[in-house]
């Protein structure tokens, strides 16, 4: 283990690294730059055995994963926003055709207005790609993803595609302690991609093809549950995860101080961290405050959002996106999952961070402050010009 | 034990060092010494030369998660005396890079272009105004900035910046 100072996105290369991807194809856009830039570095200086393909889109760097995949080797891509959404038609070629490939998509706004700063409009809009979607919170956590995301996506009951979001330069560009494991550990954690979903000239199979009306729900469900199976599969390897490296996660969800919290915000992403600041703050002065992390929207934790809020008296969904006429995505979501579960709290939605805003201390704490009335409406913060 | 959280800002111009600065205290506070965390961040967005810009450090003893940015610094750092505004600072101290003594309070000059330009021959203030920094703050003495230089810069820059840092970190030693 060596104690570095780096940013989201070079902890993610790390993690990368120690992964061993046999192909890694991407095409450069802020804020996820870097990423790539360090993984060709390594490539280049011989830290990595690894094929860097330079493509000349994001939808070829999607394609030239899918390929890779199909060939039987471990691969890597990375994006943000407009690059995402230009590979959005790859998206659920990589997950029907069970992949497991992993992208790092470094959060950012969507235009118009044009704007490179970050927020979750971009990954929260392929909800339903069929993509594994995790939200990390600070370096530690993405460069342990970078190595636990191929445990997950490649096992066998899940070959799923995982995307690891890291919010825009608050993750990516944000440089603090990260604690890079050795080769060795990740080797025994992680053992070679191995599968027989691929072109094989010894055993030849039909990929890619055709399912019309009649078997198209087989594969659709296949998918499915295939996706589904990933909630079994995190808590064994998050076990063994600890066991190797000293790192403890929490699943689906993280909870912060939840047992008796009366006033919740539901958040995911690196806000979380600030959001549980503030709680322990209003707790010294005796207000029941407590925070669910999202860690992964798919497959979405409606058994633990239903199991953490069940007596919560007032929650806030507070997200960095919105999804025009209607409200953030991940409220609707959490909305979704209460329904029927016994939780009779009040519910109210607040719309953050959008185009890069800075969330600050006091922000989270007029939240919270709010939750005292009960709100049950959709709000912008920012959202009234000063 | 408590925690103890120091926040700095930095002001700069495209092309000064604010960063690279804000980046060195940060490596050098989190690697120099267990049990110590550190954050770095510069004011996100395209990076123009010459245009202002700020950014910021954050040094505490406990894990930090709040990325939002500094309203309330401990430090205000000015590598550029155009940028300072000439009263004294709302929060803090203010460390400006300037000859002149503006006989305000908690406002500390020291004229870093002057040392920066006789020891590197240019006149690039960001490692000379984190040795002033260092001279305040616990943890942030010449061993851990040597410490973060080898973290944040390349190895032909290494000598002739930690050699300045230890100047200016002893000159204003020698002031306190």
């Amino acid at each position: 283990m060596t104690k570095a100072f780096v940013s989201g996105n070079e902890a993610f290369a790390q993690g990368i690294r120690l992964a061993r991807p046999a192909v890694v194809s991407a095409y450069p856009i802020t804020p996820q730059t870097v990423v790539v830039e360090r993984l060709s570095e390594m490539v280049a200086d011989g830290e990595l055995d690894s094929n860097f393909i330079h493509v000349e889109s994001e939808h070829s760097a999607m394609s030239c994963a899918i390929g890779a995949s199909a060939a039987g080797v471990r691969v890597f891509t990375a994006t943000s926003s407009q690059g995402l959404l230009y590979m959005a038609e790859c998206l659920p070629y990589a997950a029907g055709g069970r992949f497991p490939i992993v992208m790092m998509n470094a959060d950012r706004s969507v235009a118009l207005p044009w704007n490179i700063y970050g927020d979750q409009s971009d990954s929260l809009s392929q909800i339903s790609s069929g993509w594994i979607q995790f939200y990390a919170m600070n370096a530690q956590e993405a460069l342990d993803m970078a190595i636990m995301s191929y445990r997950i996506a490649e096992d066998h009951r899940v070959s799923t595609p995982f995307m690891v979001n890291l919010d825009g330069f608050n993750l990516t560009h944000t440089y603090e302690n990260v604690d890079v494991p050795d080769q060795e550990q990740v080797d025994s954690f992680l053992p070679p991609y191995s599968t027989t979903n691929k072109i094989d000239l010894e055993k030849p199979v039909n990929m890619g093809f055709t399912a019309g009306p009649a078997y198209n729900v087989l594969f659709k469900m296949s998918e499915h549950m295939g996706m589904l199976n990933a909630r079994d599969v995190v808590p064994p390897v998050e076990d063994e995860f600890m066991r190797i490296f000293g790192r403890r996660y929490s699943g689906m969800v993280e909870g912060h101080l939840l047992e008796d919290a009366e006033l919740v915000i539901v958040t995911l992403g690196c806000v979380s961290g600030l959001c549980m600041d503030v709680a322990d703050r209003l707790r010294e002065d005796g207000v029941k405050a407590g925070v669910l992390r999202i860690r992964y929207m798919r497959p979405f934790p409606d058994r633990e959002v239903q199991s953490a809020l069940l007596n919560a008296k007032a929650v806030c969904v507070l997200e960095k996106d919105v999804s025009f006429g209607n409200a953030g995505v991940v409220f609707s979501e959490i909305k979704s999952a209460l329904y029927g579960s016994g939780c009779s709290c009040a519910i109210c939605n607040r719309i953050a961070g959008l185009g890069g805003r800075d969330i600050s201390f006091d922000d989270i704490l007029a939240i919270f402050e709010e939750l005292e009335n009960r709100p049950t409406d959709v709000g912008f913060i920012g959202g009234s010009a000063s | 034990m408590t925690e103890k959280r120091i926040e700095i800002v930095w002001h700069g111009r495209g092309g000064q060092g604010a960063f690279t600065a804000a980046r060195i205290v940060g490596a050098a506070y989190a690697l120099g010494k267990e049990g110590r965390y550190a954050m770095s961040f510069p004011s996100f967005g395209p990076e123009r030369r010459g245009a202002p810009v700020r950014a910021f450090t954050k040094l505490s003893t406990a894990p930090i998660n709040d990325r939002s940015q500094v309203s309330h610094p401990d430090f205000s750092v000015y590598l550029d005396e155009g940028l300072f505004p000439r009263r004294s600072p709302a929060s803090g101290i203010a460390l400006v890079n300037s000859k002149e003594d503006f006989g305000l309070d908690g406002v500390v000059s020291f004229d870093a272009s002057r040392l920066a330009q006789s020891m590197l021959g240019v006149p690039i203030t960001n490692t000379v105004m984190a040795g002033v920094l260092g001279s305040f703050v616990e943890g942030l003495d010449p061993q851990a900035l040597s410490v973060g230089v080898d973290a944040c810069m390349p190895p032909r820059l290494r000598q002739k910046n930690l050699a300045v840092m230890e100047k200016a970190y002893s000159e204003m030693a020698v002031g306190q």
